[in-house]
């Protein structure tokens, strides 16, 4: 899977997380106020620049934006089918919506996961008085986009699966495998979360740390292999 | 509190539903649109792991998404994507597990198939429609009434898809292998 | 210091009605421990008692004094743990972040991490993987990634939970080889009869008991005795 950080020496590379998802946010908002196609013809532009600054791969990049283009133009070419919009309208909306994902995609190219984790952090931090633990979701968006590629994997099998036995067959059959692999799973990553020295209680607030909920939960535990 | 055993679920099912949506999407003959199997994970999560759990891994999910990663079907992602016309269903989909989720643990709690399918049908189709459709109207500029109609389209693979989730999930709690869904 | 030692005093442990280790008590001083049987016969359940991991149903498990029940984060800092699937152990998407986790996890300075990573990536020859994704590296590479973010975090024991199970014949050498050369004391849960001929002591468990607790040329031939 393209779509996460590949490593370069460059300026955008060096650029702050915070620069790149605040740039992207305001570019996206621009794109989308300005009329018709010119933010997109601009933020297209701008970011197959950026990309060549980056260093990066420009014909693998833009191939692995035809599929989504392509699913763009399906669902606003069934939505001007049956909203009746015009098609210059229609291919303005897929235009702008091409060039938002090239920016995305250039900002996941030239920005490491933790980066991107730590401003997570940073930004969720001014949540922390309605009880949300910015340490906590910094480290569960990690965990996912870790395991997005193994279950990624297992997704795919499943599937291959179902063509080999064919569709018409029980989906719901493929699919429990794959859920009892997942609960599993967690068993062991929970056990590898606590080996590895890592507290749940240990970014609560101060006052708020029971002792005794440090340690594993012997209830719950499976029996190991 | 969340334990770690909760951070680890629900980033698992986060990947899940990121894992939905590389796979090849289901084609169905008598759609014109691919029935993608993302809306399968919102279900699955707010079933297996609860109201807050399942909440919480779309919520992961929905945030890396904003963040830029390539999670939706077909490649998409960035903020961009959520603030357009199919984002309004994107940013359900927290809503739709939660409620999935909340509806499970007074309604479904054991295997029966029948009432899991009418959970995942109220969480997983009727949240996440109530919250895509006033937005699909509202960014694409079309009236409620053609927003409904566009949807219809969709119903019936949704449908198939709560049932999938709906039996998935009888078989995985007849297995015995789902943690508690304790506070 | 005195030397390291984790101490078992009449251990029992049970999951529901299934009894899985019985009334163990052990002294492990050796400075290569390897813990051999067959499937079921507790020796996952024990290891992971050996960091405080799983609790037992009954008796003390301490590690250089620690009691697992009562320190239990004191000793996770001391004792390290190897699982078998390393797959399950990595929890940040690249190399460099995995390896410094637990290092964030006891919010120890960045450029501190920053050096300690490096020196540990040097010493697995992972450093050319540094900034790649971790899911792309060969399972004895993914190995020895795990046993790198266990030991940058210095402990003084690690525990290996059959480490070489997963792997093809070369990436098992490297992993054996690495877990040779380390200075700590190591306790390996293993099916690998040959990578046990050079420890110090071998226990055989069976039905949640030791059966045989000998040096490896005595053990290993009883074992495979026994195993008619």
């Amino acid at each position: 899977m393209l779509g996460l950080y590949l490593h370069r020496d460059s300026p955008i590379h060096r650029l702050g997380a915070g620069v790149k998802m605040g740039g992207l946010l305001a570019a996206t908002l621009l794109v989308l106020a300005l009329p018709g196609a010119v933010g997109a013809l601009g933020a297209g532009l701008s970011g197959l620049f950026a990309l060549w600054l980056a260093k990066l791969p420009l014909g693998r990049v833009l191939r692995e934006l035809r599929a989504p283009v392509l699913m763009l133009g399906l669902l606003f070419g069934v939505q001007a089918l049956v909203a009746g919009t015009g098609w210059a309208d229609t291919l303005a909306a897929v235009a702008r919506f091409a060039a938002l994902i090239l920016l995305a995609t250039l900002v996941t190219l030239t920005t490491k996961v933790a980066a991107m984790v730590d401003l997570f952090e940073r930004v969720f931090a001014i949540l922390r008085p309605l009880g949300v633990n910015p340490a906590k979701l910094a480290l569960m968006l990690a965990l996912t986009i870790r395991f997005i590629p193994l279950l990624a994997e297992q997704v795919r099998e499943v599937r291959m699966a179902q063509q080999a036995r064919g569709v018409e067959r029980s989906i719901a059959a493929l699919f429990v495998p794959l859920l009892v692999k997942i609960l599993r799973l967690a068993d062991d990553l929970t056990a590898a979360l606590d080996a590895r020295g890592y507290d749940p209680t240990d970014d609560a607030r101060p006052g708020t740390s029971p002792n005794d909920a440090v340690g594993p939960n012997n209830k719950e535990a499976q029996p190991p292999c | 509190m969340l334990t770690t055993r909760d951070l680890v679920l629900s980033a698992l099912f986060a990947a899940l539903v990121a894992g939905l949506g590389m796979a090849p999407p289901i084609p169905l003959g008598f759609l014109p649109v691919p029935i993608t199997a993302q809306s399968l994970g919102v279900m699955l999560a707010g079933a297996l792991l609860g109201a807050k759990r399942g909440g919480l891994a779309l919520l992961l999910f929905v945030l890396l998404v904003a963040a830029g990663l390539p999670l939706l079907a077909g490649g998409r992602g960035g903020i961009g994507v959520i603030l357009g016309p199919s984002g309004g269903f994107i940013l359900a989909f927290p809503v739709g597990a939660f409620v999935t989720g909340l509806l499970a643990e007074r309604f479904a709690t054991g295997a029966n198939p029948l009432r899991l399918f009418a959970v995942c049908v109220a969480g997983g189709i009727l949240a996440v429609y109530a919250g895509g459709i006033p937005w699909l109207s509202v960014v694409a500029g079309m009236p409620l009434e053609k927003a409904v109609t566009a949807m219809v389209a969709f119903i019936p693979g949704d449908l198939i898809k709560a049932g999938v989730a709906a039996a998935a999930a009888a078989a995985v709690r007849r297995a015995g292998v789902l943690p508690t869904a304790h506070a | 210091m005195p030397n390291p030692s984790i101490t078992l005093r009449a251990v029992s442990h049970a999951y529901g009605d299934r009894a899985v280790l019985r009334d163990l008590s052990l002294t492990l001083t050796e400075r290569r421990v390897a813990i051999l049987g067959g499937n079921g016969s507790g020796k996952s359940t024990l290891a992971r008692m050996l960091n405080g991991l799983i609790l037992p149903s009954a008796g003390t498990v301490t590690v250089d004094g620690l009691d697992t029940r009562r320190d239990g984060r004191a000793v996770r800092q001391r004792v390290g743990f190897v699982f078998q699937n390393p797959d399950v152990q990595i929890v940040y998407p690249t190399v460099e972040e995995d390896v410094g986790f637990g290092l964030k996890a006891r919010k120890m300075p960045k450029d501190e991490i920053a050096r300690r990573v490096t020196a540990a990536l040097d010493r697995y020859a992972l450093a050319r993987y540094r900034h790649q994704p971790a899911h792309q590296l060969s399972g004895g590479e993914k190995q020895l990634l795990a046993i790198a973010g266990v030991l940058v975090l210095d402990p003084a024991h690690v525990v290996f939970d059959e480490p070489t199970t997963l792997l093809d014949l070369r990436n098992r050498r490297t992993v054996i080889q690495a877990i040779r050369d380390l200075p700590q004391h190591a306790i390996v849960v293993t099916h690998d009869l040959d990578m046990v001929m050079d420890f110090d002591r071998v226990l055989v468990l069976e039905d949640g008991r030791v059966v045989i607790d000998d040096a490896p040329s005595v053990a290993v031939p009883a074992y495979v005795a026994r195993l008619g």
